[in-house]
């Protein structure tokens, strides 16, 4: 009896991978975005066994050396070297790791943190919805970089306390989506059935109200994890994210700033680096939005 | 109207002592008490230490602190800044025409182009125009806007000679202050010139602030002009033989309004966000740069104000946009 349910379970999930997968398909550049994005994650995780030098070691004869097909440049440092004479490339290289990580964190902080408060809020009403969604309210009163800043100015400056602070601005989108959905779920009839036949009420939040929330939220959580990698750059453009020489990807133009007009290659790539990423994740999340989306899947 | 008014104003009571508490608590949890974190690394004598503690009030129960602390900001006083010794709200609110001025210039900037370009997309659909415009506008929406400045600079300041790096003035010429806008007080000083030169300073910032609200409006006024054009009274006004442009102009695009005001709206949060960067990068004396500078030399009641007057600017521009909704869009009755 097991047995049969679990192939069940299996093919009709292996049935929805197949559709979600026919839909988001159906966007090249959605396609497109994936496939720069897992180049992108097997680069940050072979970084070590790609990257030409080590990030953080200084050939002082060659500082300031230009990109390779630049006039003074040479192949053994592709993108040029910093003021210091990192190389720019494995310094970028490196950066993918961090802020891949940044990204990925603050999403699962945010995410998880809001799920649950969202689902609470929705579930539970009254007065602990009230107070739950007022503070979410008081959150997105402040501009989140902002808020980001003020919070770090408190946590002090540093990686791990910058992604925190991001993570804290991003739970009020996941409390407020969360909630609305689980209201949606909430009084059709499978969750009566599932009440009727005695599910109690983690049961009824995780295992059947949560599945079925999950299409808005996947799209939310690859839109943070954008704009995430964004924040966490301009933090540490600010100086108030990772701290040099951590080769993070707002760090690196931050500390190359007053060479931007001597050495621009120090600036420049970095910022490629930020901008490929995010726009990668983005292409892909707009895929995700239309395959995951109901109202605008033609049957 | 006046009953909806006044309901919106009633959610933004728990909002703002929400607000106040955050700005309360800030002062409270960073590490060490305020008195210490205020004298640095020079210390303080244990008596000097209880002495400044009972003038600043905090020698008080936390929860008699808070209320005298919402007591002041209801009378209009935020604190002293540390630094200039002057009180922090006049300090906000002579800065604030700067970010002001940079915003609506951003806000117009991003408005003026996205709208159309957002418009061309839909009625291009699927076309290589639709294709381009919104892949601009991507990449504007994923643009890290720190380093778009500084490319900026690099492009146009230092490669082409044709903007200035930073600041809102030239140094030759001395203006007087009189609305806080460099544009209108330029303009109406007798210096040549002065208006030229403050024109010359606001391209570069306004184009990097402007440019995530122009991706995010091309972006929606597209997608709201796309689920218009496929309504039916499109088709029977297309069908009485209307001229497209007059199809287009007068009855989609009233309605597309609706989301396109609301998306408008909730860019300006985006703006007071993208200032502090935008200000940091250009030297640009506005809110943005003063809370940085404020945050980097722990002027924490500097800190506290301006993160009370940013949100309060927040909440009153969603108010605004709430109650403008109902004007461009009459089938919402309050």
């Amino acid at each position: 009896m097991t047995s049969i349910t679990a192939t069940t379970s299996y093919s009709v999930r292996s049935q929805q991978w197949r559709e979600f997968w026919f839909y988001f398909s159906v966007s090249k550049t959605a396609v497109a975005g994936l496939v720069f994005l897992i180049g992108v994650v097997l680069m940050a995780i072979f970084a070590d066994v790609i990257s030409p030098h080590l990030p953080a070691e200084q050939y002082r004869e060659f500082a300031e050396i230009p990109p390779a097909w630049m006039e003074g440049g040479q192949m053994r440092f592709f993108l040029g070297t910093d003021y210091a004479g990192r190389d720019m490339l494995s310094r970028i290289i490196h950066g993918a790791r961090l802020s891949l990580i940044a990204g990925c964190i603050v999403v699962l902080m945010s995410a998880s943190i809001g799920i649950l408060l969202g689902l609470v809020a929705g579930f539970r009403g009254g007065w602990l919805e009230t107070v739950i969604m007022r503070i979410m309210d008081t959150i997105m009163a402040v501009p989140g970089l902002l808020m980001a800043l003020v919070l770090v100015a408190v946590l002090g400056p540093g990686l791990l306390n910058a992604m925190v602070a991001i993570a804290i601005t991003y739970t009020p989108s996941f409390v407020r989506l969360t909630r609305a959905s689980t209201l949606s779920e909430l009084n059709k009839d499978y969750v009566t059935a599932s009440k009727v036949a005695g599910a109690g009420p983690i049961r009824l939040m995780f295992i059947s109200i949560l599945p079925n929330c999950m299409a808005p939220l996947i799209v939310q959580g690859t839109l943070s994890f954008s704009t995430a990698i964004l924040d966490t750059a301009a933090l540490g453009f600010l100086g108030m994210g990772a701290q040099a020489p951590l080769p993070e990807w707002g760090t690196l133009i931050a500390e190359n700033r007053d060479l931007m007009l001597s050495a621009p290659w120090t600036v420049t790539f970095p910022g490629i680096a930020i901008l490929l990423a995010v726009l990668a994740i983005n292409l892909m999340g707009d895929g995700l939005r239309d395959a995951l989306d109901p109202k605008l899947k033609r049957s | 109207m006046f009953k909806f008014l006044f309901k919106r104003l009633l959610v933004l009571v728990p909002v703002f002592f929400g607000v106040t508490l955050v700005a309360f608590g800030f002062i409270r949890a960073l590490p060490g008490d305020p008195i210490e974190v205020l004298a640095g690394e020079r210390g303080v004598s244990p008596e000097r230490h209880a002495e400044l503690m009972a003038q600043l009030g905090l020698d008080e129960p936390l929860w008699q602190q808070y209320f005298s602390y919402v007591g002041d900001v209801l009378q209009g006083d935020l604190g002293t800044s540390l630094i200039t010794n002057r009180p922090v709200a006049e300090e906000f609110f002579e800065l604030f025409p700067a970010t002001a001025e940079l915003a609506i210039c951003a806000m117009l900037f991003a408005i003026i182009l996205g709208i159309p370009a957002g418009i061309i997309a839909a009625v291009k659909r699927g076309t290589l125009v639709d294709q381009g415009i919104m892949s601009l506008s991507l990449a504007g929406y994923s643009m890290p806007i720190f380093w778009w400045g500084l490319l900026l600079i690099i492009l146009f300041s230092n490669t082409l000679h044709l903007t200035p790096v930073s600041g809102r003035l030239s140094f030759l010429f001395e203006v007087e202050h009189v609305t806080g806008f460099m544009l209108i007080d330029s303009l109406f000083s007798d210096e040549e010139g002065a208006f030229k030169s403050a024109l010359h300073h606001l391209v570069l910032p306004t184009i990097v602030l402007g440019t995530i609200p122009l991706a995010v409006i091309a972006r929606q006024t597209r997608s709201a002009m796309l689920e218009v054009l496929s309504e039916d009274y499109v088709r029977t006004a297309k069908a009485k033989g209307l001229s497209p442009l007059r199809v287009i102009a007068v009855h989609a695009l009233r309605n597309a309004m609706i989301t396109v005001t609301t998306v408008i709206g909730l860019q300006v949060a985006v703006l007071l966000a993208g200032a502090i960067l935008t200000e940091t990068i250009f030297s640009w004396p506005g809110i943005g740069k003063w809370i940085i500078f404020s945050v980097f030399s722990r002027d924490y009641y500097a800190v506290q104000g301006g993160l009370l007057l940013i949100a309060g600017c927040v909440m009153v521009v969603n108010l605004t946009v709430d109650l403008l909704y109902g004007l461009i869009n009459p089938r919402i009755v309050h």
